[in-house]
């Protein structure tokens, strides 16, 4: 059992070192594309509003894997062909963005009004209140509801095997058609999607804690 | 542009509604320059709405607010005047700050960066001379020993004196404050009253004042403005007002808040 366990294991390992790149890239995406929706939806000029608005209902109302094969299928016929990490790493970024751009957006309202109108008193401009007084405070409060989503994303990655991309699922697959030995392999996939989650959960506490020190420095006391 | 003989601030027939309920009703009010004024009267008379639209935080319905004979709201055009564009609001109101009841600190700032934040981002000023305008500042409003505690560790007091800094920090020639002390325990309130009457004495500001303390604007004020129901019912000297009110309004408010504070 255990010497199995040690064949499969160098493959699924390889596996997950995919999983975790395609997290890692599509994570970057999704926060960035979340900021930009989130302020674009609040603050930009009307067009760049509908944009980002048009962004997120697409994003957040289709399948993930639709979206992911669009990219991948449809998107060569306009002349764009990606590879296939790419493919992922932007398919899987924008969707989850769709998500975080309402985190964001939520966790900007609910700061007091009173900072808005003390940075307006100092003469701030408003992305200049946004950058150096909001999103700092704002940005607690969005660490739990994005651990959620980088979670939701390490999971969406096994959409990734169907556009052929190496990743965990893929390689389990793999080995499951060559190998024959299901109960092994999928368990074992199972525990290793299972550790990087809590391994997400655990770093996004960390952080959480952090940030929440620094900011309340002494409210307590 | 800018005549010295203008007053300070001109309010020219400002009203502002909230839906159907009308808040200001066509005022027309002048402040001079240096005059410090306080203002008085009924909860829901308007006066927190006053220093808010000088403050831009709060656009107007009718009327136009004149800051040093400068049209704050609107801005000409040939012979009319239009709503002001960003970049005029922004220019006008520089000469305007304002200290909150709820005091508004960033929390996530040291006093210090409290301070330094605006004269940098706004007015391009280096770290260094921030930090030492900002120093200055609070120790003058006495906080020279807490320029690196943050808001969550100072006293309701202090945080007030941090956002006077703050606002000074910025340079304004006006200063707007809106019932500064009544979030505070009693016995900080003194310390607060201290910073303000300081400032009057020491520093060029035209100073407008929605305050509670009766005493303190009796002895501080050098014009009383009673408001009643969006309108200015009457205004006069502190002895004035508080010595020999004209109008049974104010005669009633006083003697009540008198009474509720004896
Ligand atoms: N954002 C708003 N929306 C609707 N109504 C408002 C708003 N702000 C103020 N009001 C109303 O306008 C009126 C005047 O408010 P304002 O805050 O200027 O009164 P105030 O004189 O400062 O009273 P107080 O002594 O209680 O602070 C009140 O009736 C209030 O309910
Ligand atoms: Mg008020």
């Amino acid at each position: 059992m255990f010497a199995e366990i040690l064949e499969l294991l160098p493959e699924l390992l390889r596996g997950t070192l995919m999983t975790v790149e395609l997290t890692l890239c599509a994570a970057v995406v999704a926060i960035t594309a979340a900021l930009i929706a989130a302020v674009s939806k609040m603050y930009g000029p009307r067009p760049l509003r509908w944009l980002a608005i048009a962004y997120i209902e697409v994003f957040r109302g289709t399948s993930a894997l639709v979206q992911l094969f669009w990219l991948f299928f449809v998107l060569p016929y306009f002349g764009v062909t990606l590879e296939p990490f790419a493919v992922g790493v932007v398919a899987l970024g924008l969707n989850i963005g769709a998500y975080g751009a309402e985190v964001i957006r939520g966790s900007i309202l609910s700061i007091d009004k009173g900072q808005w109108e003390a940075a307006t008193a100092l003469n701030l401009g408003r992305m200049q209140t946004l950058r150096r007084i909001i999103l700092p405070q704002a940005f607690v409060a969005m660490i739990p509801p994005w651990g959620n989503l980088f979670i939701e994303l390490l999971k969406g990655t096994a959409l990734v095997s169907m556009i052929t991309l190496g990743d965990l699922a893929f390689k389990a697959q793999q080995l499951n058609q060559n190998t024959l030995r299901t109960l092994q392999i999928f368990s074992l996939v199972l525990i290793i999607y299972l550790c990087l989650s809590l391994l997400i959960t655990v770093l996004m506490r960390t952080l959480e804690h952090r940030v929440a020190r620094g900011l309340l420095r002494g409210r307590a006391g | 542009m800018t005549q010295h003989d203008d007053p300070m601030l001109r309010f020219d027939k400002v009203s502002k509604r909230y839906g159907q309920h009308t808040v200001l009703d066509r005022l027309d009010f002048e402040v001079a320059r240096n005059e410090k004024v306080a203002i008085i009267g009924p909860s829901g008379s308007g006066k927190t709405t006053l220093l808010r639209l000088l403050m831009t935080l709060e656009s107007v319905d009718a009327g136009v607010i004149y800051v040093e004979g400068e049209p704050l709201t609107h801005m000409p055009q040939g012979e009319r005047l239009i709503p002001a564009s960003r970049q005029h609001l922004s220019r006008v109101r520089a000469k305007i700050g304002m200290v909150f009841q709820h005091f508004n600190l960033f929390p996530h700032m040291s006093a210090l960066d409290n301070c330094t934040e605006a004269p940098r981002t706004v007015l391009g000023l280096s770290k260094a001379e921030a930090s030492a305008r900002a120093t200055e500042l609070l120790q003058m409003v006495g906080l020279g020993d807490k320029l690196e505690h943050y808001p969550g560790q100072l006293s309701g007091g202090q945080k007030q004196r941090v956002a006077i800094a703050r606002a000074l920090a910025m340079r304004p020639r006006i200063m707007l404050f809106d019932e500064v002390t009544s979030a505070l325990d009693p016995e900080l309130v003194g310390e607060v009253l201290k910073v303000i009457r300081q400032l009057g004495e020491e520093h060029d500001l035209t100073m407008l004042m929605v305050t509670h303390e009766m005493g303190f604007a009796r002895e501080f004020a050098d014009r009383v403005c009673f408001f009643d129901g969006g309108k200015m019912a009457e205004q006069g000297t502190p002895q004035e007002i508080f010595g020999a009110p004209r109008q049974e309004r104010t005669r009633q408010f006083l003697s009540a808040v008198l009474e509720t504070r004896s």
